[in-house]
């Protein structure tokens, strides 16, 4: 599906690599791949949604938290196209707004995981030593608790909010990153380039950072897309018993722990709607995750 | 046997470094551990009264000295709402928590292993016409899509979607708990499935089966996901080894190189996911835990929450993770005993 080459000539000015994409290169057999793109696209309409929310609905101010009584939880309708919650708010609002914390979370967490995870996994790897040693052993104790529950540890210490939730998965997140990196590093640091690079006199934290990073950082990227979607999946549990954000911020888990009391008697739309968001966009960040998985590995790209 | 000893001592380093790290975020996190104690309505005298009695004017390293030698003798502080034992009350909620546990990991093992060998050898079809290649290749998209979405959806929310509509609408299971209210027998282990066989009454256990299935089948879900695309991604691999090639160019039937020789080598990393499994489904147990309104740690650690009660969560959190630590260990000492491949490194 690389598309003709006069038309492709005429987007080449606006991203040149997503546009025109090499044959043979990961992001042309990304672009062959259905579900991928399924993927993709499902991404694209939520961070729409997120950024968008206040103009994609004409109930924002129910969407930032203001109740509306009268109209409590009324089914899905003409109106309210997804239906209301208890306190009259079109559920549809909550959702996009939602959104916004949901993609806030996501993109947080992994931002601090990540650049911890860098840093500590390539001084580990570059220098080596008792460095590595203690670097790595306070990575194991961190990588001993079950994720999810030095999560809850940390958020329930912190006290709920957003900027805790983010803090408390990022906590228990960046050691699987140090790892991969430390890794990668124990290997790029023995290569003729970077040995050269140290032999000519380059200081030491310009050749971790320009250097080594730089070409450490594939794994991390095809590791950090999946975890997005595993960030959502996460803050939503966190928020479902109580340590997410508080009201009247839109949260997906909290709509569902809201939605709860009311799902046996038969007002399924508050908790029915927020869980179908959160799987949606898990399921596309891990099929994503999958699919850059399979077009950057070189034995796996050919059979899509 | 030096493998062993020296995996034990880094398992012993790792267990004081989590001790360490609960230490740091029951004391030193909360901005004032006293008054979180002392709840909300405390006058400053009473705050004072429990910074004495539970030694946080003491310096530091005391503090920690005092917590160290504490867990040592088994104990686990006191629940700051109940004032009753920390310890005591995990003793009596785990037996629920692992009986939920186990079976979710057995269940998803069960399904998961031969599923993720199915669409492994339905992606690397080798027979057979053209269309039904394609054929094959979609039921192995089929399998992977199943696989990626059970790790995609929230486990909280599965578990209400099905008291909807197992509990509520076909009203075919109980909405919650481990037993009726009307069923009782005596708790000789704590496994409700083993105590009521043992009660000698069929509708016993037929009563405790009914109970443990919706939280079981939500539960399995994640690790079911898990397992299927470890187990058809060595599977894979280990199709695209010589030794597979050359099996079936000496003409050796798909099946026997399906399920003899590809299975047998793929099977290596099924303890490691065996672990996950385990670590996932005791770990994620509160979320379940909680919907079910099931009376184990998950639902102890969730009440703690709410209350803010907070040596029951380091301590709930302690416990499970040690319990993790010890049935890795185990995991990875079985594998070296099992795979003479496998480095004493």
């Amino acid at each position: 599906m690389g598309g003709p080459v006069a038309s492709s000539s005429a987007r080449r000015g606006l991203l040149p690599g997503l546009a025109t994409p090499t044959p043979g290169s990961a992001v042309w057999y990304y672009r062959r791949s259905p579900l991928g793109l399924l993927a993709a696209g499902v991404i694209a309409v939520f961070v729409v949604a997120a950024v968008a929310a206040p103009w994609l609905t004409p109930f924002a101010d129910q969407g930032r938290g203001d109740a509306e009584l009268p109209s409590r939880l009324m089914a899905p309708n003409a109106v309210n196209w997804l239906g209301t919650d208890d306190l009259g708010r079109d559920i549809l609002a909550r959702l996009l707004f939602g959104a916004r914390t949901a993609l806030i979370v996501a993109v947080g967490v992994v931002a601090a995981a990540v650049i911890i995870g860098v840093l500590v996994g390539a001084i580990a790897g570059y220098f080596g030593g008792w460095v590595d040693e203690i670097l790595m052993r306070i990575t194991d104790t961190f990588l001993a608790f079950p994720p999810l529950l030095l999560a809850v540890v940390v958020a329930a210490a912190l006290g709920p909010s957003l900027r805790n939730t983010i803090v408390a998965i990022a906590v228990s997140w960046w050691p699987w990153y140090a790892r991969q990196v430390r890794a990668q590093v124990l290997s790029l640091r023995e290569r003729p380039f970077v040995q050269a690079l140290q032999v000519v006199g380059v200081p030491t934290r310009q050749i971790i950072t320009r250097h080594v990073i730089p070409n450490a950082m594939t794994p991390v990227w095809v590791q950090s897309t999946a975890d997005l979607g595993a960030a959502v999946l996460t803050a939503a549990g966190l928020s479902f018993v109580g340590l997410g954000p508080r009201p009247p911020t839109a949260d997906w888990g909290v709509m569902i722990a809201d939605g709860r009391q009311f799902v046996l008697s038969g007002q399924w739309w508050i908790a029915g709607f927020a869980g179908l968001a959160i799987t949606l966009v898990a399921l596309a960040f891990n099929l994503m995750g999958d699919v850059i998985r399979d077009v950057t590995d070189p034995k796996t790209r050919g059979n899509l | 046997m030096r493998y062993l000893l020296r995996r034990l001592v880094t398992s012993l380093v790792v267990v004081l470094g989590v001790v360490t790290i609960t230490f740091i975020t029951s004391r030193l996190v909360p901005s004032d551990p006293a008054s979180l104690y002392a709840g909300p309505r405390a006058r400053p005298e009473q705050v004072e009264r429990v910074r004495q009695e539970l030694n946080l004017d003491a310096p530091v390293v005391n503090q920690y000295a005092s917590y160290l030698t504490d867990l040592a003798t088994g104990d686990l502080g006191v629940s700051f709402a109940t004032r009753r034992s920390i310890a005591a009350d995990l003793v009596q909620f785990l037996p629920a928590t692992l009986e939920l546990a186990l079976l979710a990991t057995g269940l998803s093992m069960l399904i998961g292993i031969p599923l993720g060998v199915i669409a492994a050898g339905r992606r690397g079809a080798r027979t057979g016409s053209k269309a039904s290649k394609a054929r094959r290749q979609r039921s192995d998209a089929g399998i992977r899509l199943f696989a990626v979405t059970s790790v995609s959806v929230p486990v909280f929310w599965t578990a209400l979607l099905f008291q909807m509509i197992f509990a509520g609408e076909l009203d075919l299971l109980p909405l919650s708990g481990r037993t009726s209210s009307s069923v009782s027998f005596r708790e000789w282990t704590g496994f409700f499935l083993i105590d009521s066989v043992l009660s000698g009454s069929p509708s016993n256990v037929w009563d405790v089966i009914k109970h443990l299935m919706l939280p079981v089948a939500v539960m399995a879900a994640y690790p079911l996901g898990l397992t299927i695309r470890l187990i058809r991604g060595s599977m894979l691999e280990v199709l695209g080894e010589p030794f597979i090639e050359a099996a079936r160019l000496a003409g050796i039937d798909e099946r026997t190189v399906m399920y003899r020789l590809a299975l047998k080598n793929a099977l290596a990393p099924a303890l490691t996911i065996l672990g996950l499994t385990f670590a996932y489904s005791v770990s994620s147990a509160f979320l379940v835990e909680a919907v079910f309104n099931w009376p184990g740690i998950g639902r102890y650690l969730t009440d703690a929450i709410v209350r803010i009660d907070f040596p029951v969560i380091t301590a709930a959190a302690l416990v499970i993770t040690v319990i993790y630590v010890v049935v890795n260990l185990g995991l990875d000492l079985l594998q070296v005993r099992l795979d003479p491949r496998v480095e004493l490194d």
